[in-house]
């Protein structure tokens, strides 16, 4: 099951060759797919290898870009610094949120996670924050440029930095899967009454996982706020949720290599769609998610995996 | 005084929509264990169904019949061509499932019917009533939810067909011993469903007007009523629809304002699952290990 360190050191080194000839919207898309991946990733640990749907997601990559937008704008941080903060509070709203919502099996963390997500917008927008979080107008952040005088675009330097962000946090996520906790999670998942009769903390274990999870979108919110230079309520609607939702699946649930197509097929697929009409995104999503559910059950990565195989 | 009263009963007029709603999340819950996501829109899309009839020419009535028909068939079609086959799947597959549904009928509303806000003719008239505390449409649309609740409960409760339904939900597999075709059973109670979300959609169109995304607030606030009044209770989650829409009135109108009226479904959710995680009239599920 585990891919080669080969393949994997060679799709690394094509993966740093793009700043050479892509253009700097080309890198800013390659740039927010590689945020998108890093969220996906966080959604399929809790998901896809945990078995606990959320569909709230969107509202941890909110926060996560959203606590990076305000250090950056309110204390001057520098944006790299802004990342372990976020992670810290999205780890502990996680939890916070894990703790009540996964204390029983079924589908309370979906509904809990979709109010979640239906109320993120309204909470951003609320008077009171206002002075925090820019109300309606949102939070405008600078691009940082290259440090260290490096001859490299503004883009170029995001793209390689959040690459880097990336590379490492999955390096983390797969070793994490792999170990025993890894196993506990997948025994959760499948066999929930074994799991605990093992001496699996049933609740703890979900809600623990649930925080990780959260943790890792989070950054990955921080990294798509400082690339997209602009934080507002609106971009952080229910849909954005479904959209990581619908990634994951289509990527492959359960699947680390998965979170890579699904983040793909999130930033690349509804463009393509929108020309053919406004309503196209919303149903070519749909149909997909609905396909792959029925023809493609292990996404993306499961499709791969058996291709290899035959 | 006035003021509270008021804010009351309006509160009970759009808790009949979430009792009606969240009573179809509970018809389903309960046979299938299966959370429907994309109740809302199917009741957006019926409503859709509703304004065409009207605009070709049939009067309002002979449109809500024939709207409750169509969506009544739509709905057990839906079951036996999608969520049938998915039976035994992980429950990943469903919620999939239900999402993708959601997208679909909300993409096609749009493609459909356009995206812009319209109004939605009301039977009832809009004038006030009893008194000044409820407008005609908010007394017309407690009266038929409320006649619809009642039919619903006496159809489980006094008819043979209501009767095997419960126990097709109760426990399929003796179900199935005694005769009871229990995959029929199963699409014809996603058929009743999709018929009360349908009255909960036409009722609830002319307030809020209709567009797509007509349903989305009204969905999470028949969750949070169903989770309230216990999951596993169909007679609760009707009675937890009807609170949900008072405190959601009660807390817009004195405590959050209106900016902050999602943030309420979010609340009383969390509430429930902290107090009293099998809701105010939910049995507490044990499961046998």
């Amino acid at each position: 099951m585990r891919a080669p360190l080969l393949i994997i050191a060679l799709l690394l080194a094509a993966a740093v060759l793009p700043p050479i000839f892509a253009s700097g919207y080309q890198l800013f898309q390659l740039t927010l797919v590689a945020a998108y991946a890093v969220a996906i990733l966080g959604l399929n640990l809790v998901t896809g290898f945990n078995g606990q749907v959320s569909l709230g997601h969107g509202a941890f990559f909110a926060v996560g870009s959203y606590v990076t937008a305000i250090l950056m704008d309110r204390w001057d941080v520098p944006y790299w610094a802004t990342l372990p903060p976020a992670a810290l509070i999205c780890a502990a709203l996680g939890f916070l949120i894990g703790l009540p919502a996964l204390r029983l099996g079924g589908l309370y963390l979906a509904l809990t996670t979709l109010a979640l997500a239906a109320a993120t917008p309204q909470i951003l927008k609320y008077r009171l924050l206002e002075s925090w979080t820019g109300g309606v107008q949102g939070i405008v952040i600078l691009k940082p440029d290259a440090p260290f005088g490096l001859k490299l675009s503004g883009d170029a330097w995001l793209y390689l930095f959040t690459l880097a962000v990336a590379t490492l946090l999955f390096a983390l996520t797969a070793n994490l899967v792999r170990g025993r906790i890894g196993r506990a999670m997948i025994a959760i998942r499948d066999q929930p009454l074994a799991a605990e009769a093992m001496g699996i903390d049933l609740a703890m274990f979900k809600t623990r996982t649930f925080a990780v999870s959260a943790m890792l979108t989070g950054v990955a919110g921080s990294l798509a706020a400082v690339a997209i230079g602009f934080v507002s309520p609106d971009s952080f609607s229910a849909a954005l949720s479904i959209t990581f939702f619908v990634g994951m699946v289509v990527g492959g649930g359960a699947s680390i290599a998965g979170a890579v197509f699904g983040a793909a097929f999130i930033q690349f697929v509804p463009n393509i769609a929108d020309q053919v009409s406004k309503s196209a995104p919303g149903a070519v999503y749909g149909v997909i998610l609905i396909a792959c559910i029925f023809l493609l059950p292990q996404g993306v990565a499961g499709l791969l995996r058996h291709t290899k195989r035959a | 005084m006035d003021g509270l009263l008021h804010q009351i009963f309006s509160g009970i007029a759009t808790g009949g929509i979430y009792a009606a709603v969240a009573l179809a999340l509970v018809m389903i819950y309960q046979s299938t264990h299966h959370v429907n996501f994309a109740q809302g829109e199917m009741a957006m899309f019926s409503t859709f169904i509703a304004l065409t009839l009207i605009q070709a020419g049939l009067s309002y009535w002979l449109a809500f019949v024939a709207t409750v028909a169509i969506s009544f068939v739509l709905g057990a079609l839906i079951q036996r061509v999608l969520l049938h086959p998915l039976a035994n799947a992980p429950v990943l597959a469903s919620v999939g499932v239900f999402i993708g549904l959601m997208l679909i009928l909300n993409a096609l509303a749009g493609w459909l019917f356009g995206t812009t806000l319209k109004t939605f003719p009301s039977p009832f008239g809009a004038g006030p009533a009893m008194g000044g505390y409820v407008s005609r449409h908010e007394l017309g649309s407690t009266s038929v939810t409320l006649l619809v609740l009642i039919s619903v409960w006496a159809f489980f409760r006094f008819t043979r067909l209501g009767l095997a339904m419960r126990a097709a939900a109760f426990n399929p597999a003796s179900s199935r011993l005694v005769g009871i075709p229990v995959a029929r059973m199963l699409a014809l109670g996603w058929g009743l469903a999709a018929a009360i979300g349908a009255v909960a959609g036409m009722m609830v169109a002319p307030v809020v007007f209709l567009d797509p995304n007509m349903m989305a607030g009204v969905l999470l606030y028949a969750f949070a009523g169903a989770l309230l009044g216990g999951i596993t209770s169909p007679l609760g989650a009707v009675i937890g629809g009807f609170l949900v829409g008072i405190i959601e009135n009660l807390a817009g109108a004195y405590v959050v304002g209106t900016e902050l009226k999602l943030a309420v479904a979010l609340v009383i959710i969390v509430a429930v699952l902290v107090l009293k995680p099998s809701g105010l009239f939910g049995r507490t599920v044990t499961s046998r290990v």
